[in-house]
């Protein structure tokens, strides 16, 4: 990837990690982990990866997203606020009465293409984008993010027969195996693993990468629209809570907010980030 | 009601989906591997490239449907009631509800006249549970005249809908030439003063018959069909309640949740009377002929005629 445009990304990534943070900790809810650990391929998705324009929110052929670990909304939200979707402050709104940032992603907020948030449901609705643009012969593809923890949704394996069975080769989905669950390690709670193994006996091309590292992530993504007649899965591993330290790696961080001192040092943490990132 | 033509509304709800293709271009079909059983086969035979098959995976279907109504298709998810309302209910409720897509479902083999399979398969519920999703909109029709009306209407109404379909053949009393179909509006089948019967699908004709045998013992029974289950006529049942004093409700489904409690719940905020439910009594069904079956769970003409006279 051409440095300029990797340090581009690196910086919104940075911009959408302090959203995260920012949301979350207004909240006093939210996740923040796997939000976090996603952050870095949302960015690349909605800056360099994907067909769409916040001027033109509603084009009929603009590349479509599903959140299927709608939890991670904190992500999603800030992404879109950094693109201009709407504005960044709202994002100290979210999950509060009134706020049209709901505490899962809902198809009423500008640039979000579908709600989400009961896990296993986003890849079924995603197939059905990418079915949609196949009958109608339209250019968009459909990307969906999906976590580790919610393919032990048995939906989700109905989903991957449905998509293989239709060659949708427009459906891109995205695994986050940061290898953690609410309840501890995927491989102690319910063991997803071999995740790879399991897609391609479904009949999808599988890629894996690198979810912090923007050649990495250039280069699968590169390779995902090149494939034909199969639908494509990219298995990112990542780090939960990557970016934030005390956050990376803990699945206590789950789903749980900063308080006021630890939304300082992550604060501090990002700034500083940011900083090292300036010429 | 002699020789009168039977259908049941399964094939009605394939036919209408067949017969309105070509003038709804976004109409598209998915069904669950009972394409045969469903009568979506009967779309699929001459629009194969607008059938989906998604197999035995009746959530993903419902995912499917809310995707291609998300982008413009007007999708006819069909399965038996009881893996629609049933099985799919969480995945209707979040992908489909919440975000008031454009998904028409048609559950098929609705109500304890499944008949053999028993009570895995006869879904006494699924009113009930559609019931609870703000916004849903359910429909269960009467015959084949009516069924193939609420097929269109559903079309051209923007939103979820639950469309609810039979599998035994059933009377059709509606005239093509002058029937009309409004949504959400009920039908005065028969004018009364005595009692109101107001019944739903495959009761609607049995509460017809009923009616004639009362009033040939005195009993001037008013006949209400109601097609739309939500959202419900509360002016003809108000209307109902203040004019006949007695409502008795009839549905092939169960009594807790449907029909009954859905005009019980209307009553007893504008005008009330007694309500008398006819239904499932919040027991399972069994297997049998499905004629018989009715008989066995009182879903019959004798039996509204003497639960009426009962609680006159």
């Amino acid at each position: 990837m051409e440095e300029s445009l990797k340090k581009h990304l690196q910086k919104i990534a940075v911009e959408v990690r302090k959203g995260i943070i920012e949301g979350t900790f207004n909240a006093k809810s939210g996740h923040p982990g796997g939000s976090l650990s996603i952050a870095d391929t949302i960015t690349y998705l909605y800056y360099a990866q994907m067909n769409v324009n916040p001027e033109n929110p509603e084009d009929d052929e603009r590349d479509r997203f599903v959140l299927s670990k709608g939890h991670c909304a904190p992500a999603l939200y800030a992404v879109l606020a950094e693109k201009g979707y709407f504005p960044k402050e709202e994002l100290k709104t979210l999950r509060h009465i009134g706020s049209r940032l709901q505490g899962h992603p809902c198809i009423n907020i500008p640039g979000v293409d579908m709600s989400s948030g009961s896990l296993g449901q986003g890849i079924s609705v995603a197939c059905g984008m990418a079915l949609s643009a196949k009958i109608s012969n339209k250019p968009y593809r459909v990307y969906t993010i999906l976590g580790d923890g919610e393919i032990q949704e048995g939906m989700v394996w109905e989903a991957a027969m449905f998509a293989s069975h239709n060659k949708l080769d427009n459906l891109i989905a995205v695994v986050d195996n940061n290898g953690l669950q609410i309840d501890g390690n995927i491989a102690d709670v319910c063991s997803p693993y071999p995740i790879d193994e399991k897609f391609k006996a479904f009949g999808w091309h599988v890629i894996t990468m690198n979810a912090h590292d923007f050649d990495e992530i250039e280069k699968a993504f590169n390779e995902a629209v090149s494939i034909k007649d199969k639908p494509v899965v990219i298995i990112q591993n990542s780090i939960k809570g990557k970016g934030v330290s005390y956050m990376e790696n803990q699945a206590g961080w789950h789903g749980k907010a900063p308080n006021a001192d630890e939304y300082k040092t992550a604060m501090e943490e990002l700034n500083a980030q940011l900083e090292s990132l300036e010429d | 009601m002699a020789d009168v033509i039977k259908k049941a509304t399964r094939e009605s709800y394939g036919e209408a989906l067949t017969e309105l293709a070509e003038k709804y271009p976004e109409l598209v079909v998915l069904d669950a591997d009972l394409a045969a059983a469903t009568k979506t086969g009967i779309f699929k035979k001459k629009y194969p490239e607008r059938f989906f098959d998604c197999g035995i995976a009746e959530c993903n279907m419902m995912g499917v449907a809310a995707g291609l109504a998300n982008t413009g298709k007007i999708p006819f998810a069909s399965t038996f009631a009881m893996f629609a309302a049933g099985r799919a209910y969480e995945i209707i409720r979040n992908s489909i509800g919440y975000p008031h897509l454009n998904v028409k479902i048609g559950a098929t083999h609705a109500g304890i006249s499944v008949g053999e399979d028993g009570a895995t398969h006869q879904c006494n519920e699924d009113i009930a549970l559609m019931r609870t999703i703000p916004g849903m909109t359910i429909i269960n029709p009467a015959d084949d005249v009516e069924a193939k009306a609420a097929v269109e209407a559903a079309i051209k109404f923007n939103g979820p809908v639950y469309m609810r379909f039979g599998r035994l053949a059933a009377p059709v009393f509606n005239d093509p030439a002058t029937y009309k179909f409004e949504l959400g509006k009920g039908i005065t089948l028969r004018e009364g003063k005595d009692v109101t019967i107001i019944a739903t699908g495959l009761m609607v004709s049995k509460a017809i018959a009923a009616a004639e045998t009362l009033a040939k013992e005195g009993v001037d029974a008013r006949v209400i069909n109601i097609h739309t289950i939500k959202p419900i006529d509360r002016d003809i049942i108000a209307k109902a309640a203040a004019e006949t004093k007695l409502i008795v409700t009839v549905e092939e489904h169960s009594i807790i949740g449907g029909l009954g409690s859905a005009v019980a719940e209307v009553v007893t905020e504008t005008t009330p009377c007694k309500v008398v439910k006819i239904g499932v009594n919040d027991v399972y069904g069994f297997s049998g002929p499905a004629v018989d079956l009715l008989e066995e769970f009182g879903l019959s003409e004798s039996n509204i005629v003497k639960t009426v006279k009962e609680s006159l």
